[in-house]
């Protein structure tokens, strides 16, 4: 199953490494990966693979959301569908 | 692959536009809970609701978090009770039944103390309308709705006549507030999820999904894009973000159908707006180049608004139903609250919106002393606009009890706050008081 991670905040040392480690250790596999700064705004998306996890999106989804209190940026992770719903006909 | 910018806008749009999943609402079939033995009814009415609907909030908050977006109610619709409960006459018993079932899932609401009298009234269900004040005002979360008019059997005046009484005498007792959970419908519809006027009807299955989205607050920020543009533009913004809100809610009912073991029902596209800022359906209108709501060319605005939204829905669901149309309710939407405080929005002009949209004068808070007849008279209005324009229209109007023009009566949550308006001051006692049917009107028979 594919989900879409993003992370949204201002810039800081460390961000991708605390994300990645996490989901590391949720053996959540990233997939692709991009980072922009837009409007000094720190925008990150992973398509990454959570069908190897042990958790589900919704208990990945809160591990993420602590992660980024933590270092103060957003945090979510969603399933491709409502992507894909949206924006594909 | 989806790109970058693309996810950015749909976490836009969830973020700061207010787009959620209104409702998701079960829709179960009572009939095999009818029972001679009021009791024994009440009791397999409880039970079934309960096993059936028993997973439905924590579907609900499962598929919330794995999508990313909010689902913000989730609620029950049943087989009209007027009829369920016929065999045994144990109404109340079955409104209490419905409310303990609610309280037990843990869902929002629960619709279905319903009645279909749109043409004539069977002795039972006369006593079944006699039992809505008391029902309603001993109740915290079941919802009533009446049908009294169609376009296929005309009007029924003697319906009318009891449900402006009843809606007094309900105010009386529920100090107004349970007006907001009665609905008095013309060409009431079997399939929708919204409250207060959702009921599982007699051509349904025994468990559907149906689910209704909302949005407000995204169409109002694409238009805001396209400032000054023509109004061809207009509809085709309105007409793609209709089409991506709507994505959104089939995606959920899909999902929580499959999830429930229910059957996939339908997508509902009406705009149902709120009290908070940014998820009006008035700002809307506002943005399309009126100064405020209820000026001159609202009604077309909405027309412009109803149509597109529903052009771009069709096409982004298989299955369309409920009432799909913009709501204008007074109370929930903090945009035509404001334009009634400043004096730009009547129940005249109300009235006039409700022929080109769904769904009818809904959250209207009137004078606590507006006489029975006088109710009953506007919701013959509306009735006739769903009768002649062969749609649905619909009343939920509110005498404010002790409060005059000008006073505001607070619902609280999602139900929002309402200033009383006023009415004419002309009598239509005896219009009312002749009683009786209104003829189908001629365009009924198509045959």
């Amino acid at each position: 199953m594919k989900a879409i991670v993003t992370v949204l905040g201002s810039d800081k040392v460390g961000i991708i490494a605390a994300v990645t480690g996490e989901l590391a250790r949720l053996k959540v596999n990233i997939e692709d990966i991009s980072q922009t700064l837009m409007q000094e705004h720190f925008v990150m998306i992973m398509m990454t693979d959570v069908s190897k996890s042990p958790l589900g999106i919704k208990e990945i989804g809160d591990k993420l959301k602590a992660v980024g209190e933590n270092i103060g940026v957003d945090i979510r992770i969603q399933h491709e569908d409502i992507f894909n719903s949206m924006h594909r006909i | 692959m989806i790109n970058r910018n693309e996810i950015i806008e749909t976490i836009k749009m969830i973020d700061s536009q207010n787009l959620d999943v209104r409702t998701i609402t079960m829709a179960l079939s009572l009939f095999d809970c009818i029972d001679s033995d009021r009791k024994k009814c009440a009791d397999k009415v409880y039970e079934k609701i309960v096993r059936k609907a028993g997973k439905l909030v924590e579907t609900g908050e499962e598929i919330a978090a794995e999508y990313g977006v909010p689902i913000v109610n989730k609620r029950v619709s049943v087989t009209p009770i007027s009829l369920v409960g016929a065999a045994g006459g144990g109404y109340i018993e079955l409104a209490r039944a419905l409310d303990r079932a609610a309280k037990a899932t843990g869902i929002d609401f629960i619709g279905g103390y319903s009645a279909l009298v749109h043409k004539d009234m069977t002795p039972y269900e006369n006593n079944f309308l006699e039992t809505i004040d008391e029902a309603i005002s001993t109740t915290e979360k079941v919802c009533c709705s009446v049908n009294v008019a169609s376009t296929k059997s005309g009007m029924n005046i003697d319906a009318i006549a009891v449900m402006g009484r009843k809606l007094k005498e309900l105010a009386e007792k529920s100090d107004s507030f349970g007006c907001g959970k009665v609905v008095v419908f013309a060409n009431a519809v079997e399939d929708n999820p919204f409250m207060a006027g959702a009921f599982n009807g007699c051509g349904e299955g025994d468990a559907v999904i149906n689910v209704g989205v909302s949005g407000p607050g995204v169409v109002k920020c694409a238009l805001e894009k396209v400032k000054g543009e023509d109004i061809a533009t207009v509809a085709e913004t309105v007409k793609k973000t209709a089409f991506k809100i709507t994505r959104v809610g089939q995606l959920v009912a899909r999902e929580a159908a499959s999830r429930l073991g229910a059957r996939f029902g339908i997508v509902d596209l009406s705009l149902a707006p709120t009290p908070k800022v940014g998820d009006s359906v008035a700002h809307i209108l506002e943005e399309m180049g009126l100064e405020s709501v209820g000026a001159a060319g609202t009604t077309a605005c909405l027309a412009i608004l109803n149509d597109a939204v529903k052009k771009g829905g069709v096409m982004a669901s298989n299955s369309v139903g409920g009432l799909s149309g913009a709501f204008i309710p007074v109370s929930e939407d903090i945009g035509m609250i404001n334009a009634v405080r400043r004096g730009a929005l009547s129940i005249e002009k109300l009235e006039a919106m409700t022929a080109v949209c769904s769904v009818g004068l809904d959250m209207i808070a009137v004078p606590g002393s507006t006489p029975a007849e006088v109710l009953s008279a506007i919701i013959a209005d509306e009735c006739a606009i769903g009768v002649i324009n062969n749609k649905t229209t619909a009343v939920r109007i509110i005498p404010a009890m002790g409060k005059e023009v000008g006073d505001t009566i607070n619902f609280g949550g999602l139900l929002g706050s309402a200033p009383v308006m006023s009415v004419s001051r002309f009598s239509p006692k005896a219009f009312i008081s002749r009683g009786g049917h209104v003829p189908a009107p001629i365009h009924s028979n198509r045959n």
